[in-house]
């Protein structure tokens, strides 16, 4: 199904803008992901889509060609993971997975028929007869999903699905999740704030700030070429280098550097493992923090601009706090992005 | 000599807790025993008999059924209003609902002669209605009420009912749909608190009852206050028995079942 | 259907109910309280004439008397089944709140086996002390009925007492007799006052007690009655009614606000 929004927005009771007119597409079988911080209208937005906020009026939300807009929720066959499961505990494991069929008045042969073939795709077998409060949270996650996906929804929506799990927990679930909505071959929207969780499971992914969607692409897309310093700073924390333009060069308290092209009236941005620590780089700055993590370490250096330059290091042998290095950040690896507010 | 203190204190707290004990249990078990003895001021000595309870059966079956009836009916209507008050005041919650669910306490805290009198005010001269037993049947209901919609209130207050439901509407259930799914069976620990009260209290209703009734119906209480004023000692505590027998079990299970609601509401 | 209009359509109910058999009779019942002879004068007549004003007074003293008696026991009882583990402490304990629905008609019934002219109390001594059918009677049968009510109330809230509190005390040299007047009963203030407006406003309006046993006895409660039935004063009823009414619902409503619970009046 191909979901379509136009001018779609939502102004709550109380004067609460919390979604301002958005257009959004989402293409037959895409997985896409609405991020942001919270209060940035992604729930909001989901809500809105599922049919559970009425937006305000103008608002058009297509469902392939049915004007669904004012259509109530569980007339819109959408399918909905909620960030507690919402899960009844008055019913079995099987009795809520069956539940969207039963509402739907399927023959009872076709709904067990169904469920089992739901509980198998998502390894439940064991658990059906369970009651809801005998299950772990990863499991309680499993059988939302398998809930929201038996009817066989037009569209699957899930809100902060791994959000109530622990940590390590919510890791290995990612990738599982991931693999499942693939297997399901299904539209789907889901809302997080982490953005590893966006780019580990969505096709696309929609970052949103302030009511808006303020760019929407790849994942590579966003942390390659964001569009603005917010999405550079909240898709894999690019740093704003604070410095003089003039033309194409860049002018550091600790060196030079060349970009890509003129710089004039924008901010320039980098990523920590774009600084790369080497002899004879064109920056000069003395080691102030190291932090050993794992895989690598992460270096600050000063004395290169007012605050810390971050960079990151891989070797062996790293460089000690005190010590004076060198550093190089190629042409390609800096970003230029319009000035904002805050930067000027 | 914190010692000393301390095991003095304890005797006076038991002694104090076994006279109140003594207080409230010995009066009872003298009524008991003055519905099973021949002569009660002649002692346990003169024999015991069942005969004062068949006395009663054959005095007081009517009131005694139109009391358990009464208090079936009660049940029926309070679960008819106070089910989808509670989740209606559960859904909607902010100052309107307070002040509703304040204003169907009131019940709780005004004295039932002053309820009754109210009703009579108004319907007594409604000759069909004030005689027929559902005149009787309001009062109940408008006492036991507040004790349903709070008990099942309490239940739903404790749970995520928002979210329930919308999880519900999104599988595609109706609003009457996620109500008879969702609210009902989840409600049930308050529900089945709430009717066993609801019974309890029915069938002991004594205040407003008196001032409701006729001299064709006779409640329970009614007939216990008239065997008071006009039946002889034995007779008397032979129907308190058997009110005894009926309201204790069901005493025991409301205090269960409440209990058990709490724990779940918390 | 939309959701709110199923909400609404839930409510519809209760509100008819509530409006046709409790806000309509009130306004009524209050409207006839100023049909009488006097007018709304009624009010100032039970300040003014000697039999109201007394049987307000005897009201008042008695169900004080019953809501310090209750505290007293109560308490002592409740923090002492709570404090102790004995064997028979179950039994004890459902024989203090068993009573809690006990009707009052029976309750009154039950003083007269105590003290009425063939109670235990009469038949024990040898000096034919009946009390049943006197002030003392009428106390006993409210004390009855309220132990229950304060002991489940004053458990409650001292289940929720925090007991390092008390070994704090403990700790700094407190003695148990401190400790209890130091944290205990200021921990459990709000809880007693709480239960002492219930047992006040309790027997404020118990009518069933009464009606068993102040055949000679002016509390107000009987005074309603009387006037109502027998002289067919139904302004000064109604008055008395509203009075009584307002007392007790303030009373329960101070009490609710202060422990968030409300253990059944009647009676």
């Amino acid at each position: 199904m191909t979901l379509s929004l136009t001018n779609t927005a939502k102004t709550f009771p109380d004067g609460t803008r919390a979604l301002l007119p958005t257009d959004l597409k989402v293409e037959q079988g895409e997985i896409v992901s609405l991020l942001g911080p919270s209060g940035c209208g992604k729930t909001t937005l989901l809500r809105i889509i599922a049919g559970l906020e009425t937006p305000n009026d103008g608002s058009e939300i297509w469902f392939d060609d049915d004007n669904v807009t004012s259509l109530s929720v569980e007339r819109r066959k959408v399918g909905m993971v909620f960030q507690s499961y919402a899960l009844f505990p008055n019913m079995s494991v099987r009795a809520n997975i069956g539940y969207g069929l039963k509402m739907q008045k399927l023959p009872a042969k076709e709904i067990e028929a169904r469920v089992t073939e739901v509980l198998e795709m998502c390894q439940l077998q064991e658990f059906s007869a369970r009651s809801i409060t005998a299950l772990s949270g990863g499991q309680r996650q499993r059988v939302a999903l398998a809930r929201a996906i038996a009817p066989r929804p037009r569209l699957l929506l899930l809100d902060e699905p791994l959000s109530a799990l622990d940590a390590a927990l919510r890791e290995a679930l990612r990738d599982e999740l991931a693999v499942l909505l693939r297997t399901f071959d299904i539209t789907a929207i889901f809302v997080t704030h982490d953005q590893d969780e966006a780019m580990a499971i969505a096709d696309r992914v929609a970052v949103m700030s302030g009511g808006l969607v303020v760019q929407s692409g790849t994942p590579e897309d966003l942390y390659r070429k964001p569009n603005s310093a917010f999405v550079a700073g909240f898709v894999g924390n690019a740093m704003r280098l604070e410095g003089r333009c003039e033309g194409a060069r860049f002018y550091l308290d600790g060196g030079t550097l060349t970009l890509p092209s003129d710089g004039s009236d924008r901010d320039v941005f980098v990523r920590a493992e774009d600084v790369a620590l080497q002899a004879g780089g064109s920056l000069e700055g003395r080691v102030e923090t190291v932090t050993f993590l794992g895989t690598h370490y992460r270096i600050g250096l000063s004395d290169i601009m007012p605050g810390l330059l971050t960079s990151t290091y891989a070797g062996q042998n790293a460089p000690r706090v005190g010590e004076t290095v060198r550093a190089e950040i190629k042409p390609e690896a800096l970003m230029l992005l319009p000035k904002s507010a805050q930067s000027a | 000599m914190a010692d000393m203190f301390k095991s003095k204190a304890k005797i006076l707290q038991l002694t104090v807790t076994l006279l109140a004990c003594a207080f409230l249990l010995v009066p009872t078990i003298l009524s008991v025993m003055a519905g099973l003895t021949v002569n009660y001021f002649k002692g346990i000595s003169s024999g015991l008999t069942l005969k004062w309870v068949f006395q009663v059966w054959e005095l007081y079956a009517d009131s005694i059924f139109l009391s358990i009836w009464l208090a079936l009916a009660c049940l029926v209507v309070t679960l008819i209003i106070g089910l989808p008050a509670a989740y209606g005041l559960a859904r909607h919650p902010g100052w309107l609902s307070r002040l509703l669910e304040e204003f169907i306490s009131l019940p709780l805290a005004v004295p039932g002669l002053a309820l009754a009198l109210a009703l009579l005010q108004l319907y007594g001269s409604m000759k069909g209605f004030r005689t027929s037993w559902t005149f009787i049947l309001v009062g109940h209901v408008l006492y036991t009420l507040p004790f349903m919609v709070r008990s099942i209130l309490a239940v739903l207050a404790s749970m995520d009912l928002k979210t329930l439901e919308e999880g519900a509407a999104s599988l595609g259930a109706s609003p009457f749909q996620r109500f008879r799914d969702i609210v009902v069976p989840n409600a049930m620990p308050g529900i089945l608190a709430g009717s066993l009260t609801v019974v309890t209290l029915s069938l002991g209703e004594f205040n407003l009852t008196w001032m409701l009734h006729t001299p064709y119906l006779k409640t329970l209480p009614v007939g216990l206050a008239d065997s008071y004023a006009s039946m002889r000692l034995e007779i008397a505590s032979a129907y308190t028995l058997v009110f005894f027998i009926i309201i204790v079990p069901l005493l025991m299970a409301m205090q269960w079942a409440s209990a058990r609601a709490q724990r779940i509401a918390q | 259907m939309t959701n709110r209009n199923f909400v609404l359509l839930c409510l519809t109910p209760l509100l008819v109910f509530s409006l046709a058999f409790l806000a309509l009779p009130l306004v009524r019942l209050f409207l006839a309280s100023g049909e009488g002879s006097s007018g709304w004068a009624v009010y100032l007549d039970i300040l003014r004439k000697p039999r109201y004003l007394n049987t307000l007074v005897l009201t008042v003293l008695v169900s004080l008397a019953t809501t310090f008696a209750a505290l007293a026991v109560s308490t002592t009882a409740g923090l002492f089944l709570l404090r102790n583990q004995f064997r028979g402490r179950g039994v004890l304990l459902s024989v203090l709140t068993l009573p809690l629905a006990f009707p009052g008609v029976v309750i009154g019934f039950l003083i007269i086996l105590l003290g009425g002219r063939q109670g235990l109390v009469n038949q024990l001594t040898p000096g034919h002390v009946v009390f049943a059918y006197s002030v003392v009677g009428l106390f006993l049968g409210y004390l009855y009925f309220s132990i229950p009510r304060v002991l489940l109330t004053v458990m409650a809230a001292a289940e929720k007492l925090d007991p390092a509190l008390e070994e704090a005390a403990r700790t700094m040299g407190a003695s148990p007799y401190r400790v209890v007047i130091d944290v205990i009963i200021p921990g459990l203030m709000p809880s007693l006052i709480a239960s002492g407006a219930i047992a006040f406003a309790t027997a404020m309006g118990a009518f069933g007690t009464a009606f068993t046993l102040a055949t000679d006895i002016d509390v107000i409660p009987m005074v309603i009655y009387t006037e109502f039935t027998l002289s067919a004063n139904i302004a000064m009823a109604a008055a008395l009614s509203i009075v009584l009414g307002l007392v007790t619902w303030v009373l329960l409503l101070i009490a609710r606000n202060l422990s968030g619970t409300t253990v059944a009046a009647g009676g």
